[in-house]
């Protein structure tokens, strides 16, 4: 039985989804060039995880084990086209900025893999709660990678952040630099690998750090 | 006395890493000198800013790597990268061009691999393609040659346009489209060459002042092979590789298409045949294989000139070519004396 703390923190980051999973790449790597595009991807991405979650897990005793991929994706590709459906009425705009990635959210291996791996397996609330970590683990890389990408490639900060909450919100863009030509590579796809990379490697480094301090504070091996 | 016990190898190489890229610069200056008397000291303090960022990138590298700083700096391998990265860049380009290059070539095409020997792609390529997507701007701002301008910075100037002191509409005037952009640009309005060729930039075989560069290329490159420092495959391969498609278009259609001699001579394709295909770390490594890997090379840059999005394509083809260097290793790999083959 995995606690609400492990499921926790697996989803943030033992497990997360685009730093140690390294799943959904394609998205990932291709809608981050401003903060604001990665958000709107999470956050469709997070509402299909807990959805398709907590479904899977409902009816997890009622489907045999010989049909269950199929009726999980029937299951992620209708949430997926709910998603959508409510983007194109609600953020049209966001809609035609992310494009193709919405629909393809349908193939995103995070979510059939979160499915069969722990929803089929567990409750309804706690696989809930694992879509949402999952989903909010992937969210805050989509971010952190897109708001990487969108200082370095134009020097702005939550750019059309109106595309996504609002006129209101226009005025939550910062210019940081109004006369920074812009680094195009930081925009292009190889940004988006070598900014990926740079927060793997970060990660890792945090972990390592860990393994260290731990090494170091219990100076006794544990016998084995 | 005593002896000494030594394992194999037991011929050492004739030349170490050091005086090979001795050669190489010993190459370059004919070229650079060229370069610097038709589009001034600009080009000068290109070079010197890329080698003052490429040592100091490279010795921030090997402490981080925890590798022995000196010796690593004093085989001039650093020098010489920097070098043929500073030669692609437009002159006058400014500090911050050179740093951002310099720090791709030095860190991302270098030290991220391992380090000299274990680059997959040459690293002044690789800083020049990063600037040359990321930039467009900057890195097309070329200047006209002295002696067509009549106009000459002094090393002050030069010094002061590149750090920004300067003001850069000031010396607008002299910007211009480098030949092959000309060309280029004449060939989508559908002139004919004969009318391409009116404009002022272009000379007997290449653009003015182009073609006198690319000789000094030449001469750099015939001293490379004197003094063994490169093979002949890769450089032959080269230019036979750009020259059959450029004869081949030139007979079919002598109107619109240049004379394969302006090919050759313009552009960088000789500096690119002779200094940065035969990259011993990134080239094949057989003979065979270097002249497959060259005529590669030779038929990519004219294919990308021609009907690519990019006025010239050595730093493309070059990189293409290194990706597939290691399998062409692979199939061209001489047999083994006395071995058989495997079907026997």
């Amino acid at each position: 039985m995995t606690t609400n703390s492990e499921i926790t923190g697996s989803g943030l980051w033992t497990s997360n989804v685009a730093l140690v999973q390294l799943l959904g790449l394609c998205p990932l790597l291709a809608v981050t060039s401003t903060v604001v595009n990665g958000v709107g991807l999470g956050l469709a991405t997070m509402v299909t995880l807990i959805v398709s979650n907590t479904l899977v897990s409902l009816i997890r005793g009622f489907v045999r084990s010989e049909v269950r991929l199929p009726v999980f994706v029937l299951i992620i590709a209708c949430v997926v086209t709910i998603i959508e459906l409510a983007m194109k009425a609600f953020f049209y705009d966001l809609y035609l900025v992310l494009g193709i990635f919405i629909p393809l959210i349908v193939t995103n291996c995070a979510i059939i893999g979160r499915a069969e791996g722990f929803a089929s397996k567990n409750p309804v609330g706690a696989s809930a709660l694992d879509g949402f970590m999952m989903g909010l683990g992937f969210l805050i890389v989509l971010a952190v990678l897109g708001g990487m990408r969108e200082i370095i490639g134009f020097g702005t900060l939550f750019a059309n952040a109106n595309l996504m909450f609002g006129e209101a919100a226009s005025a939550l863009t910062i210019v940081l630099n109004a006369d920074y030509g812009g680094f195009l590579l930081a925009v292009l796809p190889p940004g988006a690998f070598f900014g990926l990379a740079i927060l793997i490697v970060i990660k890792n480094l945090i972990e390592e750090r860990k393994v260290v301090a731990s090494v170091a504070s219990d100076s006794l091996p544990e016998a084995t | 006395m005593t002896s000494v016990m030594v394992s194999s190898p037991y011929v050492s190489p004739s030349k170490s890493l050091r005086q090979l890229m001795i050669n190489v610069i010993i190459g370059l200056i004919p070229g650079t000198l060229a370069y610097i008397w038709f589009f001034g000291y600009g080009v000068m303090v290109n070079i010197i800013l890329a080698i003052a960022f490429a040592l100091i990138f490279e010795a921030i590298a090997l402490k981080l790597r925890d590798k022995p700083i000196r010796p690593h700096l004093t085989d001039f391998s650093a020098v010489v990268a920097a070098w043929l990265f500073a030669l692609c860049l437009p002159m006058n380009s400014p500090w911050w061009l050179v740093l951002i290059g310099i720090g791709f070539t030095m860190i991302a095409g270098k030290h991220l691999y391992g380090g000299l020997g274990f680059n997959p792609f040459n690293p002044a390529m690789v800083g020049y393609v990063v600037l040359l997507i990321s930039f467009p701007k900057e890195m097309t701002t070329w200047y006209l040659p002295e002696v067509i301008s009549g106009d000459s910075l002094s090393l002050l100037d030069s010094l002061a346009y590149s750090f920004g002191f300067a003001d850069i509409q000031q010396w607008d005037a002299l910007s211009s489209a480098t030949p092959l952009d000309q060309y280029k640009t004449g060939l989508t309005q559908d002139l004919a060459a004969s009318e391409i060729f009116q404009s002022p930039v272009f000379g007997t075989l290449g653009g003015v002042g182009w073609e006198w560069i690319a000789g000094g290329w030449l001469i750099g490159g015939a001293w490379l092979l004197i003094s063994r420092t490169i093979n002949w495959h890769i450089p032959v391969a080269v230019l036979v590789g750009l020259l059959i498609f450029a004869i081949g278009e030139y007979i079919s259609d002598p109107g619109t298409r240049a004379s394969p001699l302006f090919h050759l001579f313009s552009g960088s394709i000789i500096i690119g045949a002779f200094f940065i295909a035969t990259d011993p770390v990134t080239a094949a490594t057989t003979n065979k294989g270097r002249i497959i890997y060259g005529m590669m090379i030779g038929m990519l840059i004219y294919i990308i000139r021609s009907w690519g999005g990019y006025p010239d394509g050595v730093a493309f083809a070059v990189l293409l070519a290194n990706m597939c260097a290691p399998f062409i290793d692979y199939y061209t790999q001489p047999r083994i004396y006395g071995s058989q083959d495997k079907d026997e």
